[in-house]
């Protein structure tokens, strides 16, 4: 069940956000709403806006147009900071800092005391399973090394909303699967994730909602157990299919489409399949094959977002 | 707190950066011979006139000194053009400006980091340079401290417009712009010292034009007059610039310089996206 919006339950809110780089629209009208205590995860084709959406609520860039609320208060403002994590796509700091002089420097940035870093650093640095490094310089960090440092230090202040982009870009499997724990003991803690990437598989296994950006546009939002329980592709092959049948079967599935002898379309559940199997004996329709498919991820992107979107 | 921790990241970060440890290796061996050449100076030197002996030496010791401030001009400059603009395309702000700092904090920071590592590479290689003249050849440096403080002044200035360059250029068009600027500033000089000398008002408005411009080195030939003896000043005999000595109302309008300069990075840098 859906929440109803209200300011106290948003964790981020925008509103016809914008951006525009000289004559280059990055970010047309973004219109997002996260819940707390939510994963959510931001979907789109390369150069759909994502990035410099994210940048925005972080307040790193200054949208043309729009607004956009964080925890209650505009982006970027000082005190919210204070209660948000992020991962950069590309996470980097000082070479020459060990591992845990790098998570010391980001904790005295978010204005922690020393003994509480001295709490919370190790635990941390055990978490994304760098304590055996925790002496050793960052420059000789692997890209993995280097992102799971990154991800502790966007946990280090106990974070109520979390921006984690790209966060398994050059993690192993092990790795892959750390970050997906990570994610789902920050959503039991009652935090708040915004999770940027191009895995979906990762998205399928962590979030609880999706949102679609083409374009510089959110273009559909959805909860995703539901979407992928719920909607089902469904292949027929038949003959005796009059062009008067199958523009009244058009009017009960979506996206029909033919292909020889059999046709294509979408039911919204698999509870629908019955009525459009009767209606077409009905019709003196010779069925010789329904193959019911639930939709993944990735197909529902595909249909969403287009093949070629990012191109 | 913020401004403390970036101070204090960017001192290290400096610290260890290349280029600075061979700026101190380069004015280490650039003491060294200077140590040396005041030492044949020193003993070779046969001038009964004590005056005459004590004039030469300073002079030698204003010449050290100027040699100083040139290494510490580039350095200054390459050591703070990549600060903002290196950060920026390594990505490495990203993580920074999203904690809870504001971005005043960061820029401040920096510069408090870099200032600090400044005032040391001064106090090394020009103190260097005025303890050895002063140590083998008994040379003393008139108003020292003064002569000092211009010259660490000249570098903060320098370090301002480069900051300033670092939110708007790219880290090489950012070192190339501020040396072409301080290149104007110490052609100007000349012109205006040649001008001075040979009574040529048009030259001389030149320099002014071009400290006006960047007033960098009207700070150093401020402090070259206010260091060298007082003999040199009356009978205008050093060959650093003399003839036309930058007035007071030049430094206050560079320390007005430094001081916009510096707003303007840190509102270039509150405004600029990341």
């Amino acid at each position: 069940m859906q929440q109803a919006p209200s300011s106290t339950n948003l964790a981020i809110e925008t509103r016809m956000l914008g951006k525009t780089f000289g004559s280059k629209v990055a970010v047309r009208a973004l219109t997002l709403e996260v819940f707390r205590g939510e994963v959510f995860g931001f979907l789109g084709p390369n150069g759909a806006g994502k990035s410099t959406s994210i940048k925005m609520m972080l307040g790193l860039i200054a949208p043309t147009r729009g607004q956009a609320l964080v925890l209650g208060s505009p982006a970027g403002e000082v005190s919210v900071r204070r209660k948000i994590g992020f991962l950069p796509e590309h996470f980097r700091f000082y070479e020459w800092l060990t591992a845990e002089e790098l998570l010391r420097v980001h904790g005295r940035l978010y204005g922690m005391s020393k003994p509480k870093l001295g709490q919370s650093i190790p635990g941390l640095l055990n978490e994304v399973g760098l304590w055996p490094h925790r002496d050793k310089r960052v420059r000789d960090f692997s890209k993995g090394m280097m992102q799971r440092l990154g991800l502790a230090q966007a946990l280090l202040n106990e974070p109520d909303l979390i921006f984690l982009d790209e966060p398994t870009s050059g993690l192993d499997p092990a790795g892959r699967k750390m970050v997906r724990d990570i994610i789902k003991a920050q959503r039991d803690r009652g935090a708040t994730v915004f999770l940027n990437s191009h895995l979906l598989g990762e998205v399928e296994a962590t979030c609880d909602r999706v949102g679609f950006i083409k374009d510089g546009e959110v273009v559909e939002t959805r909860r995703l157990g539901a979407l992928i329980e719920g909607e089902v592709t469904v292949s027929i092959r038949a003959g005796n299919l009059s062009p008067e049948t199958l523009a009244m079967l058009a009017q009960r599935v979506s996206s029909l489409k033919t292909n020889g002898d059999g046709v294509t379309f979408y039911i919204p559940s698999m509870d629908a399949l019955p009525d459009i199997v009767r209606f077409l004996v009905g019709k003196s329709v010779d069925l010789y094959e329904v193959t019911p498919q639930r939709l993944s991820l990735e197909d529902i992107f595909l249909r969403i977002v287009g093949a070629d979107g990012g191109l | 707190m913020g401004t403390r921790v970036m101070a204090g990241v960017t001192f290290r970060e400096a610290a260890r950066k290349k280029v600075l440890w061979m700026a101190f290796i380069a004015g280490a061996g650039f003491l060294a011979v200077f140590g040396t050449g005041m030492h044949f100076q020193a003993t070779g030197l046969h001038v009964s006139n004590q005056a005459v002996r004590h004039q030469i030496l300073n002079t030698s010791v204003i010449l050290g000194l100027y040699a100083g401030d040139l290494l510490t001009i580039l350095m200054t400059i390459l050591i703070a053009a990549d600060t903002v603009s290196g950060e920026i395309v390594s990505g490495t702000i990203h993580a920074i400006a999203t904690k809870p700092i504001t971005r005043r904090q960061i820029l401040l920071g920096k510069w408090l980091g870099f200032m600090g590592m400044l005032t040391v590479y001064i106090f090394f290689l020009l103190g260097g340079v005025a303890l050895l003249g002063y140590v083998i050849g008994g040379a003393t440096v008139e108003h020292f401290w003064r002569g000092l403080g211009l010259v660490w002044l000249e570098s903060i200035l320098l370090l301002n417009v480069t900051l300033v360059c670092g939110t708007a250029f790219s880290t090489l068009a950012s070192g190339v712009i501020v040396l072409g600027m301080h290149g104007v500033a110490f052609l100007g000089g000349w012109i205006e010292q040649i001008g001075a000398a040979t009574h040529t008002q048009g030259a001389v408005n030149v320099g002014i034009v071009a400290s006006v411009l960047m007033p960098s080195e009207a700070l150093w030939r401020r402090a070259a007059f206010e260091m060298q003896s007082p003999l040199a000043s009356v009978l205008n005999i050093s060959p650093l610039g003399t003839f036309s000595v930058p007035s007071r109302i030049m430094i206050v309008y560079a320390l007005i310089y430094l001081l916009v300069a510096l707003g303007l990075a840190l509102r270039r840098f509150r405004l600029r996206d990341l």
